[in-house]
């Protein structure tokens, strides 16, 4: 690492002032940053941490809402009463997310901008279209079994690793971001970019943007639940998981909401299964034309085409689950 | 110009330091080479083993994740001060379901963590030890909360202190010597004597 400024600055004003200079990156747990300064991936001149700056608290927003402060810490964003009640299926998602002392650590806006665990990302001696532009991609030819099968493109498979962005995407949680410009509202499922030919540019954020909080609309009566698939039982970042809010009338799903993780370079709203089942009446049948509507543009290569039926069979059975119909029983095939 | 070092106020296993770190220097680092208090250990040093826990106003963290000026203002509990750590989980305080401030009652008895840790081989080289008893700490403290894990039911449930639990909670603490068939009833023999 190379000699380091560091600053905490008084305020938000303040903060946004010093994240202009050049090189400046806003820090909040480290616990992604650090790591990846160790390796030599990220080479920022200063830091601004944004730890400290009252973006620690959760509020009511009038009609039900809660408005999540970025510097909130993930184990403290789990254990909130409010959270647990009303949206568990983000509590769920957090603590299905890293280890207890990372949840201690890690803050709500530094867990939506972590960056991807693409191990060709995180290797400086290695090709990487998301680290040096134009230098190639080394995961189409080498290992990409835990990378993207949907919206990734030609320059960049890699995933966006989160858990606790599948849930806040299947809730439609909005992003609120100051600049220098003053303040605006991204939608959490429009804040990630797919990669096309420009991977290195991953959000739609402006550079020196900084995330103030992030908004949960008021929560609907539903039956939610967070799904994830993994190497190991804990501790281990998702293969694939997913997020899913059904809402039954007597006899049809009047709404659901489906979000996907691990599988695309961003947490992926499955929008087109969302169709398919909306306003019909729940059944295995159902569930399996919907989410083969999801995945009719996978692009899987040879290493990670066993997220095909793995995405399937989990998105089936987790709504069957949340709708009470039995999951059906078969080969992985 | 751009000043590479600071000065930290921080307090360590209760005694409080005024320190000048360099930036880029790790809070393990600093308790490690700047105060000599080698008990916390470096595994990876990328968050991925647990050996480097140590308790932050309150709560378990990996020090080899944090900088060590981020620690400025805190207090930092590590193996060397942990058989003075408590009964009480001051500080770990969270809204109950009930809506109403539940402080964690009973917090994590560091002395008969480390006693226990013994009587029933919770360990093999002892790497790893360190990390593993301050991150018991904290789980007990954590259940005791009544914080959430990925094994409950709902996560509207009240936790209790399982073997499940354990297991859960403290997958952050990695064992090469694989003592994980003690180092769970450990953990839960040392919540008994407790209670
Ligand atoms: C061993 C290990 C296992 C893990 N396993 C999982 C897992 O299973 N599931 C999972 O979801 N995650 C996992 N993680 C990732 C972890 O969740 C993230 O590292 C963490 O959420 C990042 O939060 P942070 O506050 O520490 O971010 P930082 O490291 O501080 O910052 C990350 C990025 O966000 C930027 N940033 C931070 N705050 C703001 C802000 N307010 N506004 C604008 N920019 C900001 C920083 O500049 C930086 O670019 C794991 C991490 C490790 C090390
Ligand atoms: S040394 Fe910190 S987690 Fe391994
Ligand atoms: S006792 Fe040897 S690593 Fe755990």
């Amino acid at each position: 690492m190379t000699p380091l400024g560091y600053a905490r600055p008084r305020d938000v004003a303040d903060a946004l002032d010093r994240a202009a200079a050049p090189g400046a990156m806003f820090i909040g747990g480290g616990t992604n940053l650090v790591d990846l300064m160790k390796l030599g991936v990220e080479t920022p001149a200063a830091l601004v941490d944004v730890g400290r700056l009252g973006l620690d608290r959760i509020e009511e927003l009038a009609g039900g809402g809660l408005r999540i402060g970025a510097a909130v810490r993930n184990s403290r964003l789990a254990a909130d009463a409010r959270v647990r009640q009303r949206y568990p299926v983000l509590a769920e998602a957090l603590v299905n997310g890293a280890s207890g002392q990372l949840r201690n650590m890690a803050t709500v806006g530094g867990n939506l901008l972590q960056r991807t665990r693409c191990a060709y990302f995180q290797d400086t001696s290695a090709d990487c279209n998301k680290r040096v532009p134009g230098s190639g991609c080394s995961a189409r030819a080498g290992d990409h079994r835990n990378l993207a099968i949907l919206g990734g493109s030609p320059a960049c498979i890699a995933t966006h690793p989160s858990d606790m962005a599948v849930a806040m995407v299947a809730l439609d949680a909005v992003v609120n971001v100051r600049t220098p410009a003053g303040t605006s509202r991204t939608d959490v499922r429009e804040l990630h970019r797919l990669p096309g030919s420009t991977p290195h540019i991953e959000t739609v954020l402006a550079a020196g943007s900084l995330i103030e909080s992030v908004d949960l609309p008021a929560p609907v009566e539903a039956r939610s639940t967070y799904r994830k698939v993994r190497d190991r039982a804990s501790f281990a970042f998702a293969v694939a998981s997913v997020a899913a809010i059904v809402q039954l009338d007597d006899r049809r799903v009047r709404d659901v909401r489906i979000a996907l993780g691990a599988v695309a370079p961003r947490p992926w709203r499955a929008s087109a299964a969302e169709d398919v089942i909306r306003g019909e009446s729940p059944s295995t049948a159902l569930f399996e034309s919907a989410i083969a509507a999801e995945l009719a543009d996978a692009e899987p290569l040879r290493g990670n085409a066993y997220k095909v039926p793995l995405l399937r069979n989990l998105v089936v059975r987790v709504l069957c689950e949340l709708c009470g119909v039995d999951p059906p029983v078969r080969s992985l095939a | 110009m751009t000043n590479f070092h600071s000065t930290i106020d921080v307090s360590v296993n209760g005694q409080r330091r005024s320190d000048e770190v360099d930036h880029r220097s790790t809070l393990l680092d600093y308790l490690r080479e700047h105060l000599g208090l080698t008990g916390s250990k470096k595994g990876c040093d990328h968050g991925q083993c647990g050996a480097c826990t140590v308790l932050q106003d309150g709560l378990r963290i990996n020090s080899c994740l944090q900088l060590a000026v981020m620690a400025d203002g805190t207090e930092v509990i590590t193996i060397e001060g942990i058989d003075a750590e408590g009964i009480d989980a001051e500080g770990i305080h969270t809204e109950g379901i009930d809506g109403t401030v539940d402080r964690a009652g009973s917090g994590g008895g560091g002395a008969s963590l480390q006693r226990t840790f013994v009587e029933l081989d919770g360990l093999q080289c002892g790497y790893c030890t360190p990390g593993q008893i301050c991150s018991a700490v904290g789980v007990i403290r954590e259940i005791a909360a009544g914080w959430p894990s990925a094994v409950m039911e709902q996560v509207t449930d009240r936790p209790a202190l399982t073997e499940a639990e354990v297991r859960e909670r403290m997958s952050g603490n990695l064992c090469r010597c694989g003592a994980y068939v003690n180092i769970v009833p450990a953990i839960l023999r040392a919540q008994e004597l407790r209670s």
